[in-house]
């Protein structure tokens, strides 16, 4: 369904990838492997269309994505090693303002009963700069029940989380390729059972 | 169409969140005002050929002053990438960001011209010309402005050059501007500065929109 068709990709004259072919289909777990500076969240960020690769193209469901980015981008959910969470906002107010950017209705019920979910009863006010790094981290992966999204992109998502919060969110990607979804991630430790079956890509280190 | 309300809304929300923000350059622009009078000189006619200048000068730096604030913190936190990958137009966004920043730093410094004009005894000609170039003027520094934080977003430190960027830009926009209050004070006719001002204005609003969205793509790589 995703799929990278020979990208490159350089940064500061040193080539991370060459023609890198990925293919990623419906109901299919990635992750992604590779020492720090193998370029991993490059290809990510390649992925989602926020940076432009070298050479080579990205194409969700057979369009390139550059081309026909509308589709993609309502079917995309991508966290990055930044959240995307404004500090003087509340958890609430980050939510409600990035579904409505999204264009997606959720009522604030469900919002409250999401950040329950994830662990941040009675914090839902509260700034967010006032939150724990890992409580900051559970409330960019709220949105992850929040947009009927197919195709996520998760750049190191473990980071800040506790044990629980880790199984939470590998049971949380079980659930979402098992209904047909597709989940691209990169972490630094290893999935567990929870995580059920996935594929393994090794990005090496170039010189 | 609601989708731009949103995030209207938002901006709006974060600016009067960050509220030491809002007042720093409009403290800036009146301690500046009221520092020249004590340097150069008291004498009512002194400050009445001068008073056009320092209020623009004034008005420019302290621009500068709020200008990184458009898009630092949406850069840092992520925010941009997450409005890049919303499937929203980048250029009408930039525009509702700018319109929001021109509201919030640059409203309350019209409001704040009155009182400006009465500390340098401009009469109440030059007050009205002075008033007119501000309305055209301060959008126009708003749009242009953009551009350049949007190309210096990504580097540490960009302030430096975001003003060495942006003066000499600045400088066609102050010479018409005070020339027209010069001419106000002269009981002599100024639309045609004011036309021009205009004229910069409409086409900055017509591109800059464009050329901000091209300089946040720029900078996310």
């Amino acid at each position: 369904m995703l799929e990278a068709c020979r990208v490159t990709c350089s940064k500061r004259d040193r080539v991370l990838f060459e023609g890198l072919s990925l293919n990623v289909n419906a109901g299919e777990l990635l992750y992604l492997r590779g020492p720090n500076g193998a370029g991993k969240t490059s290809l990510l960020r390649i992925l989602t269309g926020l940076s432009a690769p070298d050479d080579g193209c990205v194409k969700f469901a057979g369009q390139d994505i550059q081309q026909y980015p509308k589709d993609y981008y309502r079917q995309l959910l991508y966290l990055g090693h930044k959240s995307g969470t404004n500090g003087s906002l509340s958890a609430l107010d980050n939510l409600g303002f990035w579904l409505a950017q999204h264009n997606v209705q959720q009522n604030q019920g469900t919002l409250y009963d999401t950040l329950a979910k994830v662990g941040l009863v009675g914090l839902e006010d509260v700034p967010v700069r006032y939150l724990s790094a890992g409580q900051q981290r559970r409330v960019a992966l709220s949105r992850l029940w929040l947009k009927p999204a197919r195709v996520w992109i998760l750049d190191e998502p473990f980071t800040a989380l506790d044990v629980k919060g880790v199984a939470m969110l590998e049971s949380a990607m079980n659930d979402h390729v098992s209904k047909g979804g597709l989940v691209i991630t990169t972490s630094h430790q290893l999935l567990s059972q929870d995580a059920g079956e996935h594929r393994v890509f090794d990005l090496e280190y170039r010189f | 169409m609601s989708l731009y309300a949103g995030i209207f809304k938002r901006d709006l929300h974060i600016a009067f969140k960050q509220k030491a923000e809002l007042v720093q350059p409009l403290m800036f622009l009146l301690m500046v005002v009221t520092l020249f009078p004590l340097g150069v000189s008291p004498a009512p006619e002194t400050l009445q050929r001068i008073g056009p200048g320092v209020i623009w000068i004034a008005a420019i730096l302290s621009s500068l002053l709020a200008m990184e604030r458009l898009f630092r913190d949406d850069f840092q936190d992520g925010a941009l990438e997450q409005y890049m990958l919303s499937g929203m137009a980048l250029p009408a966004v930039s525009a509702v960001k700018v319109a929001v920043h021109w509201l919030v730093s640059f409203v309350p410094l019209l409001i704040l011209s009155p009182l400006l004009a009465m500390f340098l005894n401009l009469t109440y000609d030059m007050y009205i010309a002075l008033m007119l170039t501000l309305l055209l003027g301060s959008p126009l520094l708003s749009l242009v402005g953009a551009i350049a934080v949007g190309l210096t977003v990504g580097l540490q430190k960009g302030g430096v050059l975001l003003a060495l960027l942006l003066i000499p830009v600045f400088i066609p926009l102050l010479i018409f501007a005070t020339s027209a209050v010069d001419s106000a004070a002269l009981q002599l006719p100024y639309q045609s500065q004011l036309a021009i001002i205009a004229a910069m204005l409409l086409l900055a609003a017509a591109l800059a929109p464009f050329a901000i969205a091209y300089s946040l793509k720029v900078s996310q790589n």
